[in-house]
């Protein structure tokens, strides 16, 4: 009796954990299969079911492949006025389904849209946001959810938490947690139809985007920061040599010269690759944030007090403009 | 056409240290700047108005040693400043933040609203959309470039791989993406205007219709338990010597040898 009592508790689970699902022109955002990979761990460890949530029109195929990740169920909240982004109307489709379910915690990915979703459900439903983490974890103290938010160009984390009582929600920086691998089976799949009025809103009337290079999960990167003096060719030619993925500092994608996605630093993106070499950048705090991660930093800098070293396993004091061209040559004479 | 640009005055990051036994963030040794993102959004709201003849209210809300560097914003070219302050708006997330501030926002009824893309000290991006969101206005965040055809906002955001262009009719939210365009330099004269004779408007809890349980720390949603210093991660530090072609040949050894 006290066994199977003890068994049906075990069963039983509370609450859900929600990760919102974002597409892009590539198919599901690496983001959003990393928090539901996240979720799943945090389900398995606090005894909490998990789902996907998925808002648009027509993403048939998309639901039916989220649905094969280890999630308990997959939402799919179905509109025509969803088909295409308007954080208003997402935030408001999502909430008329929070309200019907009552989940525990949504995840965002930290991304462009899922922040302005994030943090309009979070003032429609009267919830904790904790912004753009880079940990996440139950305390069992309390079973509320613990969130590390990086503040200060990267220098202090804050340890936060949302009050007792309030449906909690989390944005998740890109690339942190691992990327989960498909079950072998599909969880079910719940529609949803909000109810939604046409607007004369926001509409998108042009867009271009590219393919994006994910930097990171590379094993090799070359980062050129501003002592390329914008010339990138190098840089480049280097990074396919060595089989690397480029990137580039804050001030070389403001300048137009490399998309914002390969921009490294709290403002951009993290690096955990086993090597980065990193040719003319000075080590501003805002940019070694986002090398915290690399296993080893070999940096080349002309200027032998530059800050950068202190961040490096070997520093080498070099006209990056002499240097780089050697390793090339270097390189080519060894034979790849 | 009326702008209202939200403003935060923020320690400069190098400087900031965390008081090792307190655990909190040590204001007093770092001096104070108005947030990178906001100057974008200021300039953005400057340039609307020399094209559309727009005015340019600042606004924000903290303590008062804010005012110097609001200050700053109307010799830039903002025709008002206002400093929304009290006890009560003090330990504020970014829902009880956005909550003043869209209260604020109210009385001043705008049509545009700007903010920087998100802050230095936190950078959370979030109060731009949590005001449009009390608002019930659109927003738009990430916008790098705006233009206004009959009260329609024509605006580019940066989004992942690239942009898209949106249009929304008045009033909106908009955050301005940092490093999106020049900030200006506040001309002479202005500015010793705005130093020595401008008055910054003050409101208080006061001034604005507010449901103070929903302001300040009382108002927050979220609570922080503490802050840790994050340990620089331990590099080797190793400086390598030689010729050119000795220094390219060691780099290459390093990488061939760090596999896996
Ligand atoms: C809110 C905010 C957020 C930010 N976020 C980011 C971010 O996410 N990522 C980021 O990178 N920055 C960010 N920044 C900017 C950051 O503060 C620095 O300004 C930036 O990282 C500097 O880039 P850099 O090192 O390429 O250029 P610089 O600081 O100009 O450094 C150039 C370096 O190249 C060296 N050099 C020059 N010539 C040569 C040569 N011939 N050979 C070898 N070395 C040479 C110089 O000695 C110098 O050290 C942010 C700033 C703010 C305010």
């Amino acid at each position: 009796m006290l066994q199977s009592f003890y068994k049906l508790q075990q069963v039983v689970k509370m609450g859900e954990i929600w990760s919102f699902v974002e597409v892009g022109p590539e198919g599901i955002e690496a983001v959003s299969l990393e928090i539901i990979g996240k979720a799943a761990e945090l389900g398995d460890q606090s005894n909490m079911r998990t789902a996907a949530v998925l808002t648009g029109w027509g993403m048939e195929k998309i639901v039916k492949e989220v649905s094969r990740y280890p999630v308990d169920r997959v939402y799919y909240v179905e509109h025509g006025e969803l088909a295409f982004y308007d954080p208003a109307k997402h935030a408001n489709a999502l909430h008329q389904l929070v309200e019907k379910e009552k989940p525990e915690i949504v995840l965002f990915g930290a991304t462009y849209n899922g922040v302005d979703i994030a943090a309009r459900l979070a003032i429609r439903a009267e919830a904790g946001l904790i912004a753009h983490v880079t940990y996440l974890g139950i305390d069992p103290s309390d079973g509320r959810l613990v969130g590390h938010v990086p503040g200060f160009g990267g220098g202090i984390v804050a340890v936060c938490k949302c009050r007792p009582g309030v449906l909690q929600i989390a944005t998740v920086r890109p690339g942190v947690f691992e990327r989960p691998i498909p079950t072998g089976h599909e969880a079910e799949i719940h529609r949803f139809s909000p109810k939604l009025h046409p607007t004369n809103g926001w509409r998108i009337v042009e867009r271009r985007v590219a393919k994006v290079v994910d930097i990171t999960r590379a094993e090799k990167v070359v980062v050129a920061g501003m002592g390329t003096g914008g010339e990138l060719s190098l840089a480049k030619t280097l990074a396919q040599k060595l089989g690397a993925q480029l990137a580039v500092t804050r001030p070389l994608a403001d300048l137009g010269l490399a998309p914002r996605d390969v921009q490294v630093g709290s403002t951009g993106v993290s690096l955990r690759s086993n090597i980065a070499l990193i040719l003319g950048v000075s080590g501003a705090s805002h940019f070694v944030s986002g090398i915290r991660d690399v296993k080893t930093v070999i940096s080349i800098n002309i200027d032998r007090n530059a800050p950068i070293f202190q961040f490096s396993d070997y520093c080498v004091e070099a006209d990056l403009f002499k240097l780089v061209p050697k390793i090339i040559e270097e390189f080519e004479k060894e034979g790849a | 056409m009326e702008i209202v640009v939200c403003v935060k005055v923020v320690p400069k990051v190098e400087q900031v240290r965390l008081d090792p036994i307190t655990k909190t963030v040590d204001r007093t040794s770092a001096e104070n700047e108005l947030n990178d993102a906001d100057k974008n959004a200021v300039e953005a709201a400057l340039q609307l108005k020399d094209r559309y003849g727009s005015r340019v209210t600042v606004l924000s809300m903290g303590p008062l040693f804010f005012e110097p560097l609001l200050k700053l914003c109307v010799a830039m070219g903002a025709d008002d400043a206002i400093l929304l302050s009290d006890k009560a708006f003090a330990g504020a997330d970014t829902y009880a933040t956005s909550y003043v501030l869209a209260q604020a926002i109210k009385r001043l009824r705008p049509d545009i609203i700007l903010c920087g893309e998100s802050t230095s000290d936190s950078g959370t991006a979030q109060v731009p959309p949590q005001i449009a969101e009390w608002l019930g206005y659109p927003n738009i965040s990430y916008v790098s470039h705006i233009s206004i055809e009959d009260r329609v906002v024509v605006a580019k955001r940066t989004v992942k791989g690239g942009y898209e262009v949106v249009k929304v009719p008045l009033p909106v939210v908009m955050s301005v993406e940092l490093g999106s365009n020049t900030p200006r330099f506040p001309d002479f004269k202005r500015k010793r205007w705005a130093e020595r004779e401008f008055k910054i408007t003050i409101w208080t809890a006061n001034d604005l219709e507010l449901d103070l349980n929903l302001t300040g720390k009382t108002g927050s949603k979220t609570e922080v338990i503490e802050l840790h210093p994050i340990a620089p991660p331990q590099r080797l530090r190793k400086f390598l010597e030689g010729s050119e072609e000795e220094k390219a040949r060691a780099i290459i050894k390093i990488i061939r040898e760090s596999k896996g």
